[in-house]
């Protein structure tokens, strides 16, 4: 390969002084010291959060207002940093809702001072029960009142609409089904 | 009709006059700082500090809005936050030099505005009386001896500190201010050959530089900065040097050497120093414009004493000292204000120099300079005053 | 496994390797000695065959001869013995070895009828695995991901079957998940004996369900929950508590009785959720009782002792250890101590309890335990370690259910000073009126009328807290590890013993267990060649032909026959 010197143009003795550029620069910076603002004031005014957004962890119903979680545990398993902590419980059979969904979190605590947001429990999840909204801001005075526990969970999440229904179907299987 | 102030004791005068300059300078200060955050941010595209704001003065309209926006009450609540916060005293330092460092720095700092002549009025022979604390003959050579005391005090806070990074900076401080002050006063030694001609009886007061600059003619009337470029230029370029200001904050760069001598210093005490640097720009600006920015003129060829002229057709009041007084001052503290803001623009536009470069500056570049620019003046001056 | 070539080796070939194997094995078993897994479902390795699953369906062949001649065919390609295979896969627990066997399990004819079985499974069972207990150790989860199609082509609605019917007190059944294997009806039937589990209707109707009139409740029901390879039976105690992937598994023994079987403990982070066994061919196959899976409700119980005590006021160990040697040395005329080990305590404690005897010329007994053994796996003696007392010399004859002798010298005035080691005295037959008459310093986990009446109490660990070893009713040592931390405030219980040794004789025993095998190594003959670390994990027969002549309780159990007739009963 060629080696092509390139002549380094030297430089006036105006440039040596620096004085133009410093001139320059005076000027670039007093045209932004007049220009609009371009910041957001931030708790008057809330940034749009795009599509797919990993905020705050949280636990959503289903249309019905019926909890999906059925405490499977496994974004307790995928957790990276160990965030989740879910204590499993049986839904009683005497429930009419929700008895034949058998199992539910009896507890569920995402420790939001180890969250690290990365997403991995949405995606394990296999009742569609927990996703990352676009809830970021997350303070707290102590390090208990940084753990969400369920019902905080559930206040976060709201209501997400479902394609499936899987629960739904199994009880209208279980009432019309093929029994004996 | 403010005769009765001059019958009062002469040192309780002093005393009033000495007061309200320091009533009056420590504001400043701490309005400079916030001036100095609202700039950078304005610079950097930000609104800035717009958030504190006393309750009574929110109830008040449009102002109270257009106040908080402006910041103002963040200068009280960081002077509350600097008083009431933890002084915390660290345990490996000499406490007696680490306590006294911050007065040391504001020992110089408020001593030099003594030497400063913030005004001026006419007395009833027509003669201009500058208004400062101390109308002294060698003003300048006051204010550089005892603003030079000034670098004791980071010598004695870098040393005190006890830790390498104070310590770092400290050296670095002494050297970069010895660097600069010989250009500085090579660079203001040509306005002095210049005000005190052969014969007459010489003077290094502030007065006689501002009243040569307020003469009649073309050249009387037309500022030094403008008769001695170059000259402005070292003294302004030393002056960014000999306050520690950016491109020159050496002693201070953070990514280098974390908090320079003040690394140790927390709440009051780092405020002192503070409040000393601001200080040290304020006065420095006085000089400054002093010597090469026309004094209280208000226009170059257009004095105080034909500007009150002028005002005397509109003004029945307009040659009462009182008024004349107040309107020098107010036309030199605009001045300084403009030229601390020239300060702050400065902070946001140029980066720091390295340590080495500084040191090149000011010996190989600024000195040479000064040195010829002394010699082409001697020789001018000698030439149009034979 | 493979014994030097015996007449009745028959030499198979699985997908290619030659292998020798007992006559009688059949494929699956003769494939996992190669390495090769056979999956299955139905099959038991302890449990008759049925071969309903059809899961290890393979392909076989014999190699071909001459009807005529009974001569070899040679395949001419080869130069090797031409294989005739049979065109229809058959079922590997059914197929029993025989010379020249030829098995493929890889082969596409084998992996296609895989896929169709798991397709015909997977049609009715549910898609529960999110709330199953079983997920994570089902079989039809782990086969699915093999042969598995990934979707179902299944478009009909799903059998409904009922999903929480109570078999017993400590056995749920979820019929849908059931995939009709049988085991759990086979193991009822066969080791059991308690024929209660059976199959109604037909087809994909069937289902698993009791007799009428009957219940799955004997003391062996939850071995049905461990056989399960899906998730139909479950525990009603584990049910929906954790799931098994977390849980840390530990090596224990069953502490209920000399049987010594052995044991997985399931904890996390300090807490135990469940016992299942550990198969060991010798001791309990891969069963264990209900009873024994219990046993560790007692680690988080509310008796459980935490404080050090003395004379009723809380201490550090070692003011107690100085408290009881000031007893000690104040009672110094021979007999005026004695010493209650445990048949519980294990043999490393037992041999420090023996060290302590020994330093404080005390005089040693321990407290029997003699239920009915059930023949399976719950033998008389519920002591589980009184055997390693006699092997380390804490004691040279059997010990009695009540310590009369004892009570006799207390009333006597001889003895002054008990230390009772996980004994409660009362229990065992002391009076609170002779408790009062001596100073007791008690060893133990949980609170009782010993540890109320002791002047020094040093709270230790429970068996699932500690690594020890245990001598069976075989006379096999069997190593036990520690399972979950023990509570704040009980101390290990060596360290407490080489502890009061020190104090005692002011001789440094080790308290780590490895160190302190070298010590129990070098004085105990019958354990002079081994060290902890080097036990197998399927236990070491020792010599107990010093101890024949002994009369133990233990009748019949699996695995085991009284050398002589049991007068347990007389003696006790």
């Amino acid at each position: 390969m060629a080696v092509i010197t390139v002549e380094r143009k030297p430089l006036t003795f105006l440039e040596r002084t620096y004085l133009p550029q410093i001139a320059g620069g005076l000027k670039t910076t007093f045209k932004h010291l007049i220009a609009p603002k371009k910041t957001l004031e931030y708790p008057e005014e809330r940034p749009t959060i795009p599509d797919g957004y990993r905020g705050v962890p949280t636990l959503v119903m289903d249309p019905n207002g019926r909890e999906k979680c059925v405490s499977c545990q496994l974004c307790e398993f995928v957790c990276p940093p160990k965030a989740i902590r879910i204590t499993p419980g049986e839904i009683p059979a005497d429930e009419p809702d929700r008895a034949h969904v058998e199992k539910g979190p009896k507890a569920f605590d995402i420790d939001m001072l180890r969250c690290i947001y990365c997403g991995l429990c949405q995606e394990v999840c296999p009742e569609e029960a927990i996703f990352l909204q676009n809830q970021f801001s997350m303070s707290g005075y102590t390090r208990a009142e940084m753990v969400n526990h369920k019902d905080r969970l559930y206040e976060l999440g709201g209501t997400l609409p479902d394609a499936h229904f899987k629960w739904d179907k199994k009880k209208a299987a279980e009432e019309h089904g093929n029994t004996h | 009709m403010f005769d009765f102030y001059f019958e009062i004791p002469l040192v309780l005068r002093l005393f009033i006059q000495g007061l309200a300059v320091i009533m009056v300078i420590f504001p400043i200060a701490g309005a400079c700082s916030m001036a100095e955050r609202k700039v950078a941010a304005w610079i950097q595209d930000r609104p800035g500090p717009n958030r504190a704001i006393v309750p009574w003065v929110a109830w008040i309209p449009f102002l109270g809005k257009f106040l908080q926006r402006l910041g103002v009450f963040h200068v009280m609540a960081d002077g509350g936050k600097m008083l009431f916060k933890e002084d915390s005293l660290p345990g490996h330092v000499n406490k007696f030099y680490f306590i006294l460092a911050p007065i040391v720095a504001m020992i110089p700092a408020l001593t030099t505005v003594v030497a400063v002549p913030f005004g001026a009025y006419f007395d009833a022979a027509g003669k201009v009386i500058p208004l400062g604390l101390a109308p002294l003959d060698v003003g300048m050579l006051a204010v550089f001896a005892v603003s030079s005391l000034g670098v004791y005090s980071m010598i004695l806070a870098g040393w005190a500190s006890n830790s390498k990074y104070p310590f770092l900076g400290s050296v670095r401080a002494s050297a970069q201010l010895i660097s600069y002050e010989l250009s500085m006063t090579l660079a203001v030694l040509p306005v002095f050959l210049w005000v005190n001609a052969p014969g007459t009886p010489g003077t290094m007061g502030f007065g006689a530089v501002v009243e040569f600059q307020s003469q009649p003619g073309f050249l009387g009337g037309m500022w030094f900065g403008f008769l001695m470029p170059v000259s402005a230029f070292i003294f302004l370029v030393a002056l960014f040097a000999e306050t520690n200001r950016q491109p020159f904050d050496t002693v201070e760069s953070e990514a280098d050497l974390v908090g320079s001598f003040h690394t140790e210093y927390g709440a009051f005490k780092w405020g002192l120093f503070f409040v000393a640097e601001y200080s040290h720009m304020i006065v420095g600006s006085g000089v400054f414009m002093l010597l090469f920015g026309g004094g209280w003129n208000p226009l170059p060829w257009v004095s105080l004493a034909t500007a009150v002229g002028w005002l005397g057709h509109i003004l029945p009041f307009a040659h009462a000292p009182l008024f004349v007084g107040l309107l020098s001052i107010s036309i030199f503290m605009g001045k300084v204000l403009a030229m601390i803001f020239f300060f702050m623009w400065v902070r946001w536009t140029l980066p720091r120099f390295r340590y080495d470069q500084v040191m090149k500056i000011g010996w190989q570049k600024m000195l040479p300079l000064s040195i010829a620019n002394l010699l082409f003046y001697a020789i001018a001056i000698a030439l149009i005053q034979k | 496994m493979i014994a030097p070539a015996k007449p009745d080796l028959v030499t198979v070939n699985i997908d290619g390797k030659e292998i020798a194997v007992p006559k009688g094995t059949n494929v699956i078993e003769a494939a996992r000695l190669v390495n090769v897994d056979v999956p299955h479902y139905c099959y038991h390795p302890k449990l008759s065959i049925v071969g309903n699953c059809r899961m290890c369906l393979i392909e076989m062949g014999m190699p071909a001869v001459d009807p005529s001649t009974k001569a070899a065919i040679m395949d001419p390609a080869t130069g090797k013995q031409k294989i005739n295979w049979i065109p229809r896969p058959q079922i590997g627990c059914g197929t029993n070895v025989s010379p020249g066997l030829h098995v493929k399990t890889l082969s596409p004819m084998v992996k296609d009828a895989r896929e169709g079985v798991m397709e015909f499974l997977l049609i009715n069972h549910p898609l529960d695995c999110p709330i199953c207990d079983q997920a994570g150790e089902c079989k039809l989860q782990e086969q699915a991901t093999g042969y598995g199609r990934g979707y179902s082509r299944f478009i009909e609605q799903k059998n409904v079957k009922p999903k929480r019917t109570q078999l017993g007190p400590r056995v749920t059944l979820d019929d849908e998940r059931c995939i009709l294997c049988s085991r759990c009806i086979r193991f009822s039937k066969e080791i059991v004996k308690d024929d209660v589990l059976g199959f109604v209707d037909r087809g994909s109707y069937s289902t698993l369900t009791c007799y009428p009139g009957k219940k799955l409740e004997n003391n062996y029901s939850l071995n049905t929950v461990d056989i399960c390879p899906v998730g139909a039976l479950t525990s009603s105690d584990f049910r929906f508590k954790m799931r098994v992937w977390f849980l840390k598994q530990t090596n224990a023994i069953d502490t209920e009785s000399s049987v010594g079987a052995n044991t997985v403990v399931w904890s996390r982070e300090g807490v135990i959720y469940r016992i299942t066994p550990r198969r060991n061919d010798d001791v309990n196959d891969t069963w264990l009782a209900d009873s024994a899976r219990v046993l560790f409700k007692a680690v988080k119980a509310s008796d459980r002792l935490t404080a050090i005590k003395i004379n009723g006021t809380d201490g550090a160990l070692d003011v107690a250890v100085n408290a009881a040697a000031e007893l000690f040395k104040s009672n110094s005329a021979p007999g005026a101590i004695a010493v209650v080990g445990s048949g519980r305590s294990s043999v490393e404690e037992q041999f420090l309890t023996r060290k302590l005897a020994d330093a404080l010329k005390a005089s040693t007994q321990l407290v029997s335990r003699v239920g009915q053994g059930d023949q399976l796996l719950i033998s008389a003696d519920r002591n589980p370690n009184v055997r390693g007392a006699l092997v380390t010399g804490l004691i040279t004859a059997l010990p009695f259910g009540e310590l009369t002798g004892l009570g006799a010298q207390i009333d006597a005035g001889k003895v002054k000073v008990i230390v009772a080691i996980n004994e409660d005295l009362a229990a065992a037959g002391l009076t609170s009126a002779q408790l009062t008459k001596v100073s007791v310093v008690y060893l133990g986990s949980h609170f009782n009328a010993s540890s109320a009446a002791a002047k020094v109490v040093l709270p230790t660990l429970s068996p699932f807290e500690k690594s020890g070893t245990f001598v069976n009713q075989q006379f096999r040592i069997q190593k036990f590890f520690k399972a979950v931390p023990g509570p704040v405030g009980a101390t290990d219980d060596l360290m407490v013993l080489a502890k009061l040794v020190t104090a005692a004789a002011g001789l440094t025993l080790p308290a780590e267990i490895n160190a302190l095998w070298k010590v129990i190594a070098a004085e105990v003959p019958a354990l002079g060649t081994m060290a902890f670390a080097n036990l197998p994990e399927t236990g070491l027969l020792l010599d107990a032909t010093p101890f024949a002549a002994l009369p133990f309780a233990e009748g019949e159990t699996l695995h085991y026959k009284p050398a002589q007739p049991a007068v347990a009963a007389a003696t006790a």
